[in-house]
């Protein structure tokens, strides 16, 4: 009764508000990282270094007017950005967060759930996600944000593709699509899968910048494109859900990165005897050190680089990411088989 | 089997991107840009025939406020014509000083020009970085005649004040921390594949068009054909200082971006010239009380960060106003190269491409 | 017990869903309705210990097809106001024939189709299933069925040669 109901009840609640309240201070991260890479300081005022600062802005587009145009489907309207919400939150229930912990005499797994097709639920899962961009630009009931939708969303399907085929060549590698598992196979192969698929893990990233929306490919939401982008009808704490989103999305893709090409909850070289001094801490602070890290090179890269044009972006996507993929994928295969 | 219709979209006067109020009315063949018309006048002040209203000395003030970004070129420009017409000697001493501002201006100018440009591509660092240059450019200007934007900072015969202490050894610092943040920039952006993707190949005017049209400045030169008014005219102090005009070879994007670059290293050049070589005396040349040119015509034009800018005054030798006083603007003359510029690329270049030419709607519009 | 009330509930959901796409007047919540269709089914799966099937129920038909029916539904949405899709000389009693024609005909197969018990329904084949899922579905994809799968992987290739060279403007 309590292991198969209580202990999940509570686990779930934990990594919700965990996820929750990252992805609020995501808000403070991001505009913290890009201001001192451009020689300033980012929000300082609200509490000491600014600290309070996503705390006041949830107050304030708490207090928003929120303005529904008048035509716009009311439903869809106010699931789009749900829709957009839930799969990155969901995505969670599959990621290993660290090795058993003994609390209360129980061995307690550090995940919600251990399904034996994890990488799979969480492709598809992201899939969904797609709706609530394509229903964000149509609810609001103009020609412009619809066409911007619809773009913004041809571009993550393009994208899903390039991923997808990526993550089949990670899963011929560690052999097994359940997310535990591959972290276990990075650890009996004393390695971390970067440095057995590198050229996976570069696929990857740039297909989950693409994926988020993320610079250079955020064209879909950039403010000097003509169109507002799907998003411009909407306004308050229903805006702010599609940007609590794209960031819960950011941290999606770093944990997934992360348990799929550092090890998740492993130390650098796990199996290697005189590094063993490094087993006092625990494996979710390193899961935690690694997401952070790609969240900040999610950062970096936003404040470095220039967007790409649209048709540049889905040429890259098609033309690049996927025949490299493909690539990659055979000579998993051909690697796999021979040894 | 599809039927497309065109679409007639409308970008500005409000808009992020525009540079100031600019309207553009772009019809999209889906994306392309198949025609385009260009709406310009939301900034118009009346500058030209107020100046008939105010005496030689009080225009200078007026010419501030058209192109802001670089008002002291305005002012020498404006200057240089009444003391052509009226056929006065500038003192040695002033026409360095005044060669050093206006290089300081070029630099601002093109600081603000990256910036914008970077910005309007994606490179939204690049912007701050410029702006921290420019910021020290405007402490400068600030010290020297007490104002960032509008600078009121020459006088018909010279200069109203010589530099204060100390500034000229300011001036060099500056121009050691910009040798260095240039190539910052250069790292940042030159060698960049999306920025080559999104510049290269973008926008592409020939040389015979560009001089057709009447372009002037780096959009001119981007274009191959060399002329700069600092080298087939010289004014001031150009023709006692050695410096290279930067010259592109295809037209596009990407070359007005690497000669405006390359602008901000030969600035740097004459300004180092300038001050180190800076010689003594009066600021100011002999100059009657009141300023009454004899009746005339005269056009003379300068090199502004923009391009050529023109000045055609009219007196009539009686009142202490103008006839006629006539800005050949540059932005409004490189603007009209747009619709050419932007037929047959995306929505997305249209931005790109207004950065690219560098207009600044105060000049346009006057 | 509890797999009864999961399974009513979730067929309840289905048809219900089922019935909402046709009877709808707006055509995206018609599809809309689809999408939650979808997704009642491959809870359905997961019931059955199908969960590889269920996943990729999600993956493909709700997260890849019924976007791009989504995306044809908008984009023909702009052109013609929704009063245009309802068309007066419908014959409603002629659908419920062949409806009910089609429906004879499925129960006519179910009962005498000869399906018979499921071969071994032993917990141990259950429970395999449920942890081999994926390794089953692809030993059996590529051995008893592998004809099948290279022919249907044809077919989506011709699919997608053919709307490319229909959407082309110039080739």
């Amino acid at each position: 009764m309590i292991d198969t109901y209580l202990i999940p009840l509570v686990k779930i609640l934990f990594v919700l508000n965990a996820t929750l309240l990252g992805v609020t201070y995501m808000v403070l991260l991001a505009r913290k990282v890009i201001a001192w890479v451009q020689v300033r300081l980012g929000p300082m005022r609200v509490g000491p270094y600014g600290v309070l600062q996503p705390i006041a802005d949830a107050i304030k587009l708490i207090l928003k007017e929120d303005i529904t145009p008048t035509r716009a489907d009311k439903w869809v309207f106010t699931a789009a950005p749900i829709i957009v919400m839930v799969p990155a939150l969901i995505t969670f229930a599959v990621i290993p967060f660290g090795p058993s912990v003994h609390l209360f005499g129980r061995e307690i797994p550090l995940y919600i759930t251990d399904i034996n097709v994890g990488l799979l639920y969480i492709v598809s899962v992201a899939s969904i996600g797609v709706y609530g961009i394509i229903l964000g630009g149509w609810a609001s009931n103009s020609k412009f944000p619809l066409l911007a939708s619809l773009r913004a969303s041809a571009q993550l399907i393009s994208y899903e593709v390039a991923v997808t085929m990526t993550l089949v060549s990670l899963i011929i590698t560690a052999g097994s699509l359940s997310m535990v598992r591959i972290v276990e196979a990075q650890y009996s192969a004393n390695l971390w899968y970067i440095f057995v698929q590198p050229v996976a893990f570069v696929l990857f990233f740039i297909g989950g910048l693409a994926e988020t929306n993320r610079a250079p490919f955020d064209m879909a939401e950039a403010e000097q494109e003509l169109t507002g982008g799907f998003h411009t009808e909407y306004s308050g704490m229903r805006f702010a859900l599609f940007f609590l989103a794209e960031y819960a999305n950011m941290i999606v893709v770093s944990a997934v990165a992360t348990t799929l090409f550092l090890g998740g909850w492993l130390a650098p070289f796990p199996n290697v005897e005189w590094l063993n001094f490094l087993d006092f801490i625990p494996g979710w602070i390193w899961f935690l050190l690694k997401t952070f890290v790609f969240l900040y090179v999610f950062l970096w890269v936003r404040a470095t680089l220039p967007r790409y044009r649209y048709d540049q972006l889905m040429r890259l996507g098609w033309k690049v990411l996927i025949p490299v993929a493909i690539a990659n994928l055979l000579v998993t295969g051909i690697v796999k088989v021979l040894l | 089997m599809f039927d497309t219709e065109e679409l007639v979209i409308n970008m500005g006067p409000q808009h992020p991107s525009t540079h100031g109020v600019l309207r553009v009315v772009l019809r999209l063949d889906g994306e392309k840009v198949v025609d385009s018309e260009i709406v310009i006048g939301y900034l118009h002040r009346g500058i030209e025939k107020l100046s008939e209203n105010r005496n030689w000395t009080q225009i200078i003030l007026l010419t501030d406020r058209m192109d802001y970004v670089a008002a002291a070129t305005s002012n020498v420009g404006y200057c240089e014509t009444v003391e052509k017409l009226m056929q006065l000697e500038v003192p040695r001493r002033a026409r360095y000083i005044r060669t050093a501002i206006c290089e300081l201006q070029r630099i601002a100018s093109h600081c603000l020009w990256l910036g914008t440009h970077a910005m309007d591509i994606g490179a939204m660092t690049v912007f701050l970085y410029a702006f921290r240059e420019r910021e020290l450019i405007l402490d400068l200007f600030e010290e020297y005649c007490g104002a960032r934007l509008t600078y009121n900072s020459m006088r018909i015969g010279g200069l109203p004040l010589d530099i204060p202490v100390g500034w000229d050894k300011k001036v060099l610092e500056f121009c050691n921390i910009m040798s260095e943040k240039v190539d910052e920039y250069e790292e940042l952006l030159t060698q960049n594949r999306i920025w080559l993707e999104r510049t290269k190949g973008i926008g592409v005017i020939s040389g015979e068009d560009a001089v057709a049209i009447g372009l002037s400045g780096p959009p001119l030169r981007g274009s191959g054909v060399s002329k700069d008014v600092r080298k087939d005219e010289p004014y001031a102090a150009y023709d006692e200082l050695k410096f290279e005009v930067p010259i592109g070879t295809a037209g596009d994007t990407y070359d007005r971006y690497l000669v405006r670059l390359e602008e901000f290293r030969q600035s740097v050049k004459i300004i180092r010239q300038a001050i180190e070589g800076l010689p003594e005396g009066p600021i100011v040349g002999k100059v009657p009380r009141l300023i009454k040119p004899p009746a005339g015509e005269t056009y003379h034009a300068i090199e502004s960060p923009k391009g050529e800018i023109g000045y055609f005054i009219v007196s009539d030798g009686k009142s202490t106003n103008p006839y006629r006083f006539r800005v050949r603007p540059p932005s409004f003359c490189n603007l009209q190269a747009l619709p050419q510029l932007i037929k047959g690329h995306l929505v997305a270049d249209v931005v790109a491409l207004i950065g690219s030419i560098d207009v600044v709607l105060g000049e346009v519009d006057r | 017990m509890g797999e009864a009330i999961a399974f009513y509930s979730i067929a309840a959901l289905i048809l219900g869903f089922a019935v909402l796409v046709v009877s709808t007047r707006n055509t995206v919540h018609a599809v809309l309705f689809l999408v939650l269709n979808f997704l009642a089914v491959a809870a359905l799966y997961v019931l059955l210990t199908a969960q590889f099937l269920a996943v990729i129920q999600v993956l493909v038909y709700a997260g890849g097809i019924v976007v791009l029916y989504l995306f044809v539904v908008m984009l023909v949405n702009l052109k013609r106001p929704p009063e245009d899709h309802s068309a007066p000389q419908r014959h409603p009693w002629l659908g419920f024939a062949l409806s009910g024609v089609v429906l004879a005909q499925l129960a006519a197969i179910l009962m005498f189709g000869g399906f018979g018990a499921p071969t071994d329904t032993s917990a141990a084949q259950t429970s395999d299933l449920a942890l081999n899922n994926v390794e089953r579905i692809g030993m059996l994809l590529y051995s008893d069925y592998l004809i099948p799968f290279e022919v249907a992987s044809m077919l989506l290739l011709v699919a997608m040669v053919g709307a490319i060279i229909l959407a082309k403007r110039e080739l």
